[in-house]
């Protein structure tokens, strides 16, 4: 193991587990906004129960999002200080902008609507969790344009003289189609995960037949969310799918590990071979579909790694340009399968429910589905990023940077290897805190809550200080 | 505007996001030094937490966008500091990890024993990035070893030096005394005694140890300019805590917050032009002009700073407007609602003594 090596574990480690957080800290406000909005509207108090329920979880959930994404901001510099003088120059205008406009908006405003209940006009309240749904994502739009530099560099130039990148236009940077894609189908991947989680949770307690007048809502709010979003995933991810085939050719063929070019490419459901996947023992085709996913056509023509690799050494000189094949193969699959798998789910539940219906008893695995589900999506997504940065490998910036000269040339291995050791053990302890703090939460339900009316004088118990 | 004065722009934007980031933060570090000084009792502690949970995140941002804005600006400075502080600044991001789940965990339960763990978490891990920042900053100051290739090659042992030290001990009291002040400010009755008295126990010292550091930060690279700062922040200082001691607790908030912030401008002042001095040689050090992005780059964060920030000024402002009341423990005299009876519910008190308006916005 080196410092290389190392600070990849802990980029990854940490970046994963600050994504856990992010798309149901995007998704939940949106839909706790929403809720609210709904009881300004209708006056009716079950709304108002479920804006407080749903929204200490999200409360719960935006604590740990905080926390985590402090160390993605420091972490460039401090274990990838090379990367940083490289780019730095067009880099850091995507993730200074994001502070400006988007952590001020976010945190002020959520700091209004935790204590302004009893503060605020009604309406001007309500604007405030709005606020902080708008600061999110436009948070995420900025970190996506930086990410979707290092996957499509655009809007710079080389300068040969400081061997740095300049940034030449910011409005090509930050409109770079692969950050306009990777928005779309990230946010939608956000309303999914915050969705299951509402599904999730609400079905636990109507599985008990409790909380029916305030929950019920809230699952019905929930399956259709997950429904739409999964829809918007695929249609987003396939678009997605052909700039990637455009802008990076190895990724598509790293993710079906198709080494030959095809015409037309199957795709492959499930392969079992050596682990380098280049022997291929026995595997589940689907004629054509690779084929669609890269290119928009059934017959399309799909390259094969050996060639990308070919042309890459050809452009870039001597070297391996393959990424890990397992990892990208398996990667893509499972963001897909558990992504759709959750979108079944909520297919059936809204079945289910349909008309004020309510699932029986004989429909016992429905209900644990429906809890489980919550798990789904964070998988997908956690799948969804490692498939992205795993594939673009050995780039740290596609066909600019190596990874391996990003790393802080002076930051020695004992140092990596203890501050990877140190965030993982508290990451692990945090985990278990904030599962904990989260199910006894969502056990107790929204009754567990103060649902004084707001015009109490008094601070809502739980729910602020 | 030329490159050069870009340069000097960025520098001073730069300058400006720590001095807010200090001035706000500093009372947030002060008041978790001060949780179990000021707070006898758990409930009195959900009190003092009160004062800064609406606006404690806000405050933080300030250090995101400082860390941004370097990192967009002076790339270079960006990756030798973060780089060569590495381990220093892992304890930082830990306790700053810890800190937020400590404020914000710490009421989702009721049990005494769950509240207990975060507020003494809250405590340790307020004080400790107070005494680090001080640290940090006094080392950027005094100048590191760094090679020609601008690589930082000393140890985190390195960083230990008597005038860090110094610098650090000034930060942590002198937040300390911050938050004491702010407590003053913020709360009422035995509270209210209580931080007033700390803040008065404090002050001398936190006085001491900033003539101290900034005498000894003259010395080594003083100016006339860093000479008039020094003065104005030891003025402000003197004059927070003469107003403590009469009582006008917002002329006291005003000393102890001008004196963090001419402090902080001293720092910056006896920086420039150099953004990390090398005591390798000078001629490794790391300045305004070789460590800073591209003219296009900072002209584009030119345009995005002076259109977006006047807006966040303005919105954080009204925050604090909007929660300036006094935060009071409950009466105990006042019926306690039935379903909340046995939790501490601190409630917000309308009109202050030091003139605070008085009411909420209807
Ligand atoms: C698609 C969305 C997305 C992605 C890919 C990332 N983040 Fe994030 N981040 C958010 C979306 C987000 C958010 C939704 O805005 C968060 C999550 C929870 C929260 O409080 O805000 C957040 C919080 C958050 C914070 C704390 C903000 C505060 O105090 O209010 C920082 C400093 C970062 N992030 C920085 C990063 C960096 C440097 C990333 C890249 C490696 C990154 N995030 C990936
Ligand atoms: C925008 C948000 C980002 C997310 C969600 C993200 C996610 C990931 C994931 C899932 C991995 C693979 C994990 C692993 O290899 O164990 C990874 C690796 C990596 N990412 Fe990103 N990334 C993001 C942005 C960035 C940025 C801005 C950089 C800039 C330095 C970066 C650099 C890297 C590096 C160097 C690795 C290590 C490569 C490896 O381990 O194979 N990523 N990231
Ligand atoms: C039919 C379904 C899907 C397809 C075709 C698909 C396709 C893709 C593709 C091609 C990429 C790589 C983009 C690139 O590297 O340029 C990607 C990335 C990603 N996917 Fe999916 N995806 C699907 C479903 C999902 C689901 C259900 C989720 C999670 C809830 C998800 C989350 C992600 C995430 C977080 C990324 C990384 C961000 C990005 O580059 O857009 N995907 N997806």
């Amino acid at each position: 193991m080196n410092a290389l090596m190392l600070a990849r574990w802990q980029f990854g480690i940490t970046t994963v587990y600050h994504f856990l957080f992010v798309p149901l800290t995007i998704g939940l406000a949106f839909l706790t906004a929403g809720l609210q909005t709904a009881w300004v509207r209708t006056g009716k108090e079950h709304y108002l129960r479920s804006t407080k329920f749903f929204g200490k979880l999200f409360l719960i959930n935006f604590a740990l999002g905080v926390a985590t994404g402090i160390v993605q901001e420091f972490q460039f510099g401090m274990a990838w200080s090379e990367y940083s003088r490289f780019v730095g120059d067009v880099f850091g205008a995507p993730l200074a902008i994001e502070g400006l406009l988007a952590f001020f908006l976010e945190s002020t405003f959520l700091g209004l609507w935790i204590f302004g209940w009893d503060r605020l006009p009604k309406k001007v309240h309500l604007a405030c969790i709005w606020l902080v749904g708008i600061g999110t994502t436009l948070s995420a739009y900025f970190i996506l344009a930086a990410n979707a530099w290092m996957q499509h560099p655009v809007g710079f130039v080389l300068d040969p003289a400081t061997h740095s990148a300049r940034l030449t236009s910011i409005w090509s940077v930050l409109g770079n189609s692969t950050a306009v894609v990777a928005f779309a189908h990230t946010i939608a991947g956000a309303f999914l995960a915050a969705g299951a989680l509402m599904i999730a949770v609400s079905a636990w307690h109507l599985r008990r037949e409790q909380n029916a007048e305030t929950l019920r809502p809230t699952l019905r709010l929930g399956l259709a969310t997950v429904l739409v979003a999964c829809v918007l995933t695929a249609v987003t991810g396939d678009v997605d799918g052909k700039i990637m085939t455009e802008q990076q050719p190895m990724k598509m063929a790293a993710a079906e590990a198709q080494y030959h070019t095809s015409q037309p490419a199957s795709f492959s459901l499930f392969t079992i071979g050596s682990l380098d996947g280049k022997s291929e023992v026995w595997s589940v085709r689907v004629p054509g579909v690779l084929s669609f996913l890269a290119t928009g056509s059934f017959h399309g023509k799909v390259d094969g790694i050996d060639d990308v690799q070919a042309a890459e050494v050809a452009t870039y000189g001597p070297g391996t340009y393959t990424p890990v094949i397992p990892v990208t193969y398996w990667s893509f699959r499972l963001m897909i399968g558990f992504g759709m798998l959750a979108g079944l789910i909520a297919a059936a539940g809204l079945w289910f429910t349909r008309r004020g219906r309510t699932p029986g008893p004989q429909r016992r695995w429905f209900w644990r589905a429906a809890i489980w589900s919550l798990a789904l999506p964070p998988l997908a997504a956690s799948f969804g990023w490692i498939f992205t940065e795993m594939g673009r490998q050995p780039w740290a910036v596609f066909g600019v940077l190596a990874t391996r000269d990003s790393v802080s040339p002076t930051v020695s291995t004992a140092t990596v290897a203890t501050s990877l050791i140190v965030l993982t053990a508290l990451y692990a302890a945090l985990a278990v805190i904030e599962v904990g703090l989260m199910v006894r939460t969502a056990r107790r339900g929204p009754e567990g809550l103060d649902a004084a009316p707001t015009t109490d004088a008094e601070p809502q118990l739980g729910f602020a200080y | 505007m030329s490159l050069q004065e870009l340069q000097n722009l960025w520098f001073t934007l730069i300058a400006v996001l720590w001095c807010g980031y200090f001035l706000l933060e500093g009372f947030d570090f002060g008041v978790a030094a001060l949780l179990h000084v000021v707070g006898r009792t758990q409930e009195e502690r959900g009190v003092l937490l009160r004062t800064i949970g609406p606006v404690w995140d806000g405050n933080e941002v300030w250090l995101l966008v400082a860390g941004g804005a370097t990192f967009a600006a002076f790339p270079l400075w960006y990756a030798t500091l973060f780089s060569g502080f590495y381990l220093a600044l892992l304890l930082i991001l830990v306790a700053l990890i810890v800190r937020v789940l400590a404020i914000e965990y710490r009421n989702k339960e009721t049990g005494a024993l769950w509240r207990w763990r975060w507020d003494v978490a809250h405590t340790v891990t307020g004080a400790v990035p107070a005494l680090l920042w001080g640290v940090a900053f006094a080392n950027v100051v005094h100048g590191v070893p760094i090679d020609a290739a601008h690589h930082y090659t000393g140890s985190f042992f390195t960083l230990l030096n008597p005038y860090a030290l110094l610098g650090g001990l000034t930060t942590l009291s002198v937040f300390t005394l911050h938050g004491a002040v702010f407590l003053t400010a913020k709360t009422t009755g035995e509270l209210r005694q209580r931080a007033r008295k700390a803040a008065l126990r404090v002050g001398p010292v936190a006085a001491a140890l900033a003539v101290a550091f900034l005498g000894w930060t003259q010395i080594d690279k003083g100016t006339a300019a860093t000479a008039a700062s020094a003065a104005v922040a030891a003025v402000a200082l003197l004059g927070g805590l003469f107003a403590t001691w009469r009582g006008r607790d917002g002329w006291a908030f005003a000393g102890t917050g001008a004196a963090i912030v001419a402090t902080t401008a001293t720092l910056f002042l006896a920086l420039h032009p150099d953004v990390m001095p090398s005591t390798t040689s000078a001629a490794y050090s790391l300045t305004v002009h070789n460590a800073s992005s591209s003219h296009y780059t900072l002209t584009v964060m030119s345009w995005v700073a002076l259109a977006f920030t006047p807006l966040v000024l303005l919105y954080q402002g009204w925050t604090y407007w909007v929660f300036r009341a006094r935060i009071t423990g409950r009466d105990p005299l006042s019926p306690r609602k039935p379903q909340s009876a046995g939790t501490p519910e601190p409630t917000a008190e309308p009109a202050g003594p030091a003139g605070t308006a008085a009411g909420t916005p209807a």
